[in-house]
This record gives C-alpha cells, structure tokens and sequence, in this order.
C-alpha cells in the first residue's frame, strides 16, 4: 500500500504495487494531462517528475515509489518556470494535435531548472519524447524564448 | 478521353444510384446555411442560432458550429475564421462547438479527391464530374475530416453563414431603430449606427425570428480583417496546460475500462481464454470473445484489464494467412508487374511504340514498404448502450460513418446513437476507421448499461493498422535528342486502399474498380512528356490497407519525382532546368519549383560531403517544391535543411500553413528514414516504437517555409507537404553518393 505525495498532497493508494504510477494518476486521480503513449517508456507521453526530474510513468510500479515526490502538469500550474514555459509554447504556436505537449513540457521543465541556458547538445539529449505531428522546430523555438536573458 | 470518360464513369458508378434524383450540380453555399430543412437540433444553453453554424449567447460570445474533426490540422480555428470574418465578430469572444449529425454539416469536397482529372482539367465532363461528386458526398451526409478538405468545403458555405447571421443582426437593429438598414454597419461584435451601438448579444434573440436577405454579398478580399491573418490557435491555451480533453481522457460516472488482445496474425482467431481465472482478479468485471479473433477483459481500471492480459495471454490459431511474409508479397507484385499490364489512367501518344523503336531505354523499379499510421494516442473509444440509445464519445475523423456503423452494431435506428468527437491525438487517416468504434459499442452492450471505455495498448495499435499500402513501379523511358523525355512508362502495382476501405465500410458494394487513390500523383504529371502511359495493377495481398496522409500521393511522388531526377542525370542536366524546361505550360508549378530553389541557393556552392535534391509534386489542390540538403554521418543519412515552398491558393491562417508544411515534412521523414513494416508469418514485426522509430528531435533538420501570395480559392494543406520530402531527400543523396535510392527507407 505505497504511500506517495503527488502534487503536494499526501496520497495513502490502497493499490496494487505493480500498477505504473500513470494508471494511478490516470484512472484513480483523475489527473488525465499526463498521457498514455507506448507503454515501454519510449515515447514520454507520460512524463511527470520523480523528486524533480523528469520520468516516464509507464513504467513506474507505484511499489517503487514510497516516499517519492511526483509531480504532474496539473501540479505546476502556479510554478513561475511553467508558466513561462507555456507562454512560450503559445507565442510559438508549438501544439499541434498537442497529445505529447504534456510530455514535452515537463522534460522541457526539468531541462531548464537543471540548464537554465542549455546548448543544442543539452537540448537534444533531454528532449527524447516523440511527436508525431512534428512540433520540433516549433519546440526548439519555444525553449529559446522561454529562457531568462 | 475516351478513357478518362469510361474511368469517371466508373467512380460515379459507386454511388450512382444515389445519384439519380439527387441533381448533379454541387450543392450552393445558401442551401447549406441550414435554416430551413435540415436544420440541426436547437443549440443548448443560452446562446441562440441564426443559422447552423453559428450561436450568438445574450454576453455577445459568437459560437460557431465546427463539424470537422480537431486533430492538430488548426480546422476548429480556420472554420471559426471564416465565418467571423463575414460576421464581424470580435476574434476575443470566438469559440467553437462540436456539431454532428444534421445533413448540413456533410463535407461535399471529400469524393473531389476520388476522381480521376487532371488538376487543371475545366472542360465540361470534368466540371460535370467535379459537381456530381460534390452532390454525392453533401447527399450521402458524409460528415468526414480527410482528403485535405476541411477549408475547401468550408470556405464558400462558411463565410455565407457569417453573412447571413450579420445580415439578420443588421435587420434586428435597424428595427429597434427604425432606421434604414444601409445606414447601419458592423465592426468588432457590434451594429453601428453613427454614435449608437447594439451588441450581438443584445440583438441575438430578435434577429432570430427574421430570414436573411436574398442578397448576400462576400466582403472583398481588401476588407478581410481575420482570413489570411493568423489569429492565436483556439484550441491551443487548453493543450498546454494538460485541460484539453482526448478520447482517452472521457470521464463519465461508473466508467469501466476494456483491454483487449486481437489475433497477431491476419484472419487468427482464438483458440483458448481463461475467463474463469480472469473473472476472479481484483476489479475484474468480465471476460469474453468479442469475436472469434479478439478477447476482451473489462475491469473497472484499464491497467488491470490490461494486467489480466498479460497474466493469461490468450492463445491463437494462426489462420488461414499465416504463411503471408513480406518477402513472398514483394514477389508476387513482381510477377503481377511481368504478366500484367493493368487499368491505364493516362494514355498521351503512344509510348509503347516509341519504346519499342528506341535506341537507349532507361528502366528502373521503385518499391516503398507497409507503413503505420503511429498517431500518438493509441486507438479507443468510449461507448454506452442504455435503453436503446446509443453513445459514443471518440476521437473521430468520421463522426457520420462511426453513427452509422454504432446502429448497425447495436441494432437500432441511427437516430438512437449519438456521437461526440473528442480531439484526436493525432488522426493521419487511421481514424476514418470505424473498428474500434465497433468493438467498442459491441463490448458495451455486454456492460449492462454502464459506459465502458476501450483502449488498445501500443502493441495493437502497430500490429492491426491499416497500413499505407506496399507498392512498386516499374518505369521504362526513352530520351529525345534534347536530353528530354520523349516516352515515360509507369506501372504502379500494389494493393488498392480504395477498395479495401469500400470493402470495410460496404461489404455488398466491394468491387475491383479502377482506383484514382492508388495511382493519383503518378498519372497527373505536369511535365510535357509526348508519350506518357501510366497504368494502375491492383494487387491485393491480405494485408488491410487504408488511407495514411496523402494516400497514393506520397508513393507516387516518391517513385515519379526520383525516376524524373534519374532522367535529368542520365541526360547530364541540372535537375532543377530539367524540370524547369518540362514545366512551361505550368506557370504555378514552375514558380513553387522556382521559389523553393532560390531559397534553397539551389547553385550555391555547398561544403564538400553535402548535396542538395529537389522535388516537386501537386496532391489535394496545392502544389509543393522542396529542396533537401544532406550529408552522410556515421554511415546514415543526415538531413540539414529542407527548404519548403507552397502554393495553396488564398492561405486562411498562414501560421497553420507553416505549421503543417513543418510537419508534413517531418512525417515525410520518418517515413524516408525509419518507416517499414514487416510481415512474417501472417503477422506485423513491429509492435512498438523502439522496433519502429518516430524521427527525434535531434534528427530535425533545419525547416524553411515560403508561402506563394495567391488569390486562387484554397487548396489543401494538411498533406501536400509530406510527398515531395522522401524524393527530395533520396535526389540529393543520389548526387551525393552517385547512388540511386530506389527502395524506402533508405539503406546506404
């Protein structure tokens, strides 16, 4: 019965310790803004962060994850970092059918707290998450503008 | 002609029987405003209609009716756009609503893209062809997003109904002042009439009651304030902040959850399920057969209907198509090519003759492999069968086929079954299937009235597709003394998306008819060639076909586009003067090739390791030229830069454009670099997408987009810029490596 605190709020999950930490937040909570994609931690639909940083939750068995700190982008809403991340996403127009815009935002996030000014190398390395639409450029674009000067 | 005549008959034959009675002039914009039979149901809540399309609520918030599908294409805002402009609503209180099921919300532009025309072909059969084909898909209420047709249908009906609804606020207001109607105008939400103003809101419930006027004159294109500008996307605040609500997201009260297993080979079925094992695990509702190739678990979370699953995996025959591999498919194109010669399409001169008597033939054969759809959010669909009413919530690009086929399933009238479309994580022509809708109305009339939502894990989603068809093209041409094509022979074989997708949705009218979608992109050629013959082998291999963003257009270009650069290098010409020369009597397409070349520097030197190919093809009403600058690393190809350039008429939001050009371009990619599914056994190979890569980021190349100034009507934008992009790409590396890339992906 893994004991977890999920956007600040302590959550006693009287749940299976194999189900992924997605399927908690998803079916359970209600928190629907991290989404399923492939299952095998391939596409990063489902990122949230883990104390932090960035990781996929399809393959987080909440039995893992007692005493962690998850956050989603329902848990951000009021976060300075985010909101100028989102500001930036709308100036460029960045979604497109938006299914993985969760996912890119919160790697986007974790990436900017840990290099706030990162190099194309820093980028590539961070962003893995697919898009099947195709918002890369519009993406790289976005996490230029939404760096402090 | 004789031939185009017989193949337009042929397509019309389809349907026509609907025909008859019907008319064959394509529906008027005014007969679609909905006020009068036809109508759809009253609106909810406090705004009120002034005509189908739009809703006018007392706060002046303008509602406008958006019957095609969201999936990232912009259509919700181009629609919105269209009829504010004739309106002139404020852009800040525009909103959307879904709008499904009344007749006036068919798409009549759909079946354009099933003929067999030339683009440019006005005379009367292709007039009369083009009109019948409007009718027919406005009378089969064909409520439809695909075919890059949103905006085209949308853009006379939509700024009509704008009109319309401004006109009846005009005579509203000009009644409360007993004032001429001319001396009234309108601007940002308002009716104007020297110092007094009256809000939209404010004359909504009045102007209701009246008719518009007879006459309803379209602002001139100088007095447009929002069409051609770019106003912020409406859909996009909500999808940045995770609100926006998917198929997978629909929450309803007492929801279960289906997880299901389909035999991995074509034709399988199930051979053992151990329901009873199931049935006692936590949450478990039921177990059953949906059908004799699918198992189902409903649970009352997906995880552990999916859980259940994994634990007793149920156990397949293979059937009657397991000894189908990709390998014995490729032969069998093979040997269709060698002893048959098909449906011809086009027929200028007489190409066999000029072969048979040249002295140099240049032959060559293209193959590009099954390709998934791979939308980012898996298959599903949420369904309730209650007291004889149906409901279904999906993401959907055919709201009208998915209402059809849910009364079909559940047994009742179309009128009990209502549909809601969700936004689509992605759609790419995967969601103008109707399966998982079936399945899904199917599980929930065993769920006892409760809503039950399906959704199919990744691994299903790669391995029951229906998947971009496997295709080959043997070309045969012979040069004049020019160095230009005197005779071009293309024979296109592969497995017909059209009637495999006729085949699904109308088993009794399935027939082996002559496919334009199959072959479209391969007839249409621009170039002045005298001898031209293009014929068409439909080759059906027991693997399910369907249409994937740009359907034919994007095989097409890739074998037409690259064999043309063959010619231009077999000739030791420039390929970009060789198109040029073949092009005089296009001047739009000689000007899309001539921009694209230009910023691309098409003659500018280049550091040593890189080169530069360029392609060029016309799909869904716009003419697209890309120029590709790559490089090989590390053994694979690295692509730089593609330099984009479009003509799609009069652009409606020009941020869309670009936006879609960049990631027709990225889908090109993928496709051109990673995109091949395997058959072995009967069944898919690639179940995930470590075994069947997206391009990354860090593999995007830089992207340029210039758009052509045009007052030419609309044409498509959501796929004409995926099929010059594998040609483009394969061009440049063939001058790089002096290689030709004959087969996708490209293997170095």
């Amino acid at each position: 019965m893994p004991v977890l605190e999920i956007n600040r709020h302590t959550q006693d999950l009287n749940l299976e310790p194999d189900m992924p930490l997605l399927w908690a937040l998803r079916d359970e909570l209600g928190l629907t803004a991290t989404k399923f994609g492939c299952g095998v931690a391939a596409c990063g639909a489902c990122t949230v962060h883990l104390d932090g940083e960035a990781a996929r939750s399809c393959m987080l068995p909440l039995g893992g994850l007692q005493g962690r700190q998850v956050t989603t982008l329902e848990g951000l809403r009021d976060d300075a970092l985010m909101q100028r991340l989102q500001a930036a996403w709308l100036a460029e127009q960045v979604p497109q059918c938006g299914y993985c815009q969760s996912g890119m935002l919160m790697a986007a996030h974790a990436l900017l707290r840990r290099h706030p000014q990162p190099s194309e190398a820093q980028i590539e390395a961070a962003m893995t998450n697919l898009c099947r639409c195709g918002t890369y450029p519009r993406i790289r674009r976005a996490l230029r503008r939404a760096q402090l000067p | 002609m004789k031939r185009r005549g017989f193949l337009i008959a042929g397509a019309a034959a389809a349907g026509g029987a609907l025909l008859v009675g019907v008319g064959l002039q394509p529906p008027d914009a005014r007969s679609r405003l909905g006020t009068g039979r036809g109508a759809p149901q009253p609106p909810q809540g406090d705004g009120v209609a002034l005509n189908a399309w739009v809703q006018i609520g007392r706060d002046g918030r303008v509602s406008v009716a958006v019957p095609r599908a969201e999936m990232g294409q912009g259509v919700h805002t181009a629609l919105a756009q269209l009829l504010a402009e004739e309106l002139d609503a404020d852009w800040a209180q525009v909103g959307v609503h879904d709008a499904t099921g009344a007749p006036v919300y068919a798409n009549a532009a759909l079946l354009l893209n099933v003929l067999p025309l030339q683009p440019d072909d006005d005379g009367a059969l292709a007039r009369f062809a083009r009109g019948a084909a409007q009718r027919l898909g406005y009378s089969l209420g064909l409520q439809v997003t695909g075919g890059s047709s949103s905006v085209r249908d949308a853009w006379e009906p939509l700024r009509l109904a704008g009109a319309a609804a401004r006109n009846l606020l005009l005579q509203a207001a000009a009644a409360r002042w007993q004032r001429p109607l001319a001396e009234l105008k309108t601007a940002g939400g308002f009716v104007l009439h020297g110092e007094r103003r009256l809000g939209y809101g404010e004359l909504a419930a009045e102007a209701a009651q009246l008719s518009p006027a007879h006459e309803l004159p379209l602002k001139r294109r100088e007095d447009w304030s929002l069409i051609g500008r770019s106003p912020p996307r409406l859909d996009l605040p909500a999808k940045v902040q995770g609100l926006a609500r998917y198929g997978i997201d629909v929450q309803l009260p007492g929801l279960r959850h289906a997880a299901l297993r389909q035999a991995p080979s074509f034709g399988g079925s199930v051979v053992r399920f151990e329901v009873e094992a199931i049935r006692q695990r936590r949450g478990v509702f039921d177990a059953f057969l949906l059908n004799e190739g699918s198992a189902v678990v409903v649970a009352d979370s997906w995880w552990r209907a999916e859980a259940a699953l994994k634990a007793h995996p149920p156990r397949f025959h293979a059937g009657p198509r397991a000894g189908l591999d990709t390998a014995g498919m490729r032969q069998t194109l093979q040997r269709a090519l060698d002893q048959h010669s098909g449906t011809g399409f086009r027929n200028d001169g007489d190409a066999r003759a000029v072969l048979a008597r040249a002295g140099a033939v240049l032959r060559a054969e293209y193959e590009a492999p099954f390709l998934a759809h791979a939308a980012l959010e898996p298959l599903n669909c949420t369904a309730q069968v209650k007291d004889g009413q149906v409901h279904v919530w999906c993401p959907t690009q055919v709201a009208s086929l998915a209402r059809w086929k849910a009364a079909q399933v559940a047994g009742v009238a179309q009128e009990r079954v209502t549909v809601e479309t969700t936004y689509l994580g992605g759609g790419f022509g995967r969601r103008l299937e109707t399966d998982v809708i079936e399945q899904a109305v199917a599980i929930a009339m065993r769920c006892g009235g409760a809503p039950v939502k399906l959704l199919w894990n990744r691994e299903e989603d790669f391995t029951h597709d229906v998947y971009r068809p496997l295709a080959m093209a043997r070309f045969e041409a012979t040069l004049g003394p020019d160095g230009l094509p005197m005779a071009w022979l293309n024979q296109v074989a592969g497995p017909s998306v059209g009637t495999d997708t006729v085949a699904r949705l109308l088993p009794g009218l399935a027939a082996d008819l002559p496919d334009k979608n199959h072959i479209e992109g391969a007839f249409e050629l621009p170039y002045a060639i005298p001898h031209l013959r293009v014929r068409q082998l439909r080759v059906p291999l027991g693997v399910p076909v369907g249409s994937w963003r740009s359907v034919g257009h994007s095989l097409n270009a890739f074998f037409t586009e690259c064999f043309l650069d063959e010619l231009a290098h077999a000739a030791g010409q420039d390929p970009l003067r060789y198109r040029e020369a073949l092009l005089a009597r296009h001047p739009r397409h000689l000007a899309v090739l001539r921009l694209a070349a230009t910023q691309a520097g098409w003659s500018s030197a280049l550091p040593a390791g890189r080169a530069r190919g360029i392609a060029l093809h016309e799909s869904f009403g716009s003419i697209c030229a890309q120029v590709a600058e790559v490089s090989i690393e590390a053994g694979r190809p690295r692509v730089h830069r593609v330099v984009c350039a479009l003509d799609a008429g009069t652009l409606v939001h020009p941020d869309t454009v670009r936006a879609q050009m960049e990631g027709s371009i990225l889908f090109g990619l993928t496709a051109a670099l990673h995109g091949e599914i395997t058959i072995a056994n009967g069944a898919v190979q690639q179940r995930n997408f470590p075994e069947q890569p997206l391009l990354s980021l860090a593999e995007t190349p830089q992207i340029d987009v210039h758009l052509v100034p045009s007052t030419a009507p609309p044409g498509g934008v959501g796929e004409p810029g995926t099929p010059p992009t594998a040609p483009a790409v394969c061009n440049a590396l063939a001058t790089l490596t002096g290689r030709r890339i004959r087969q996708l992906p490209i293997r170095l």
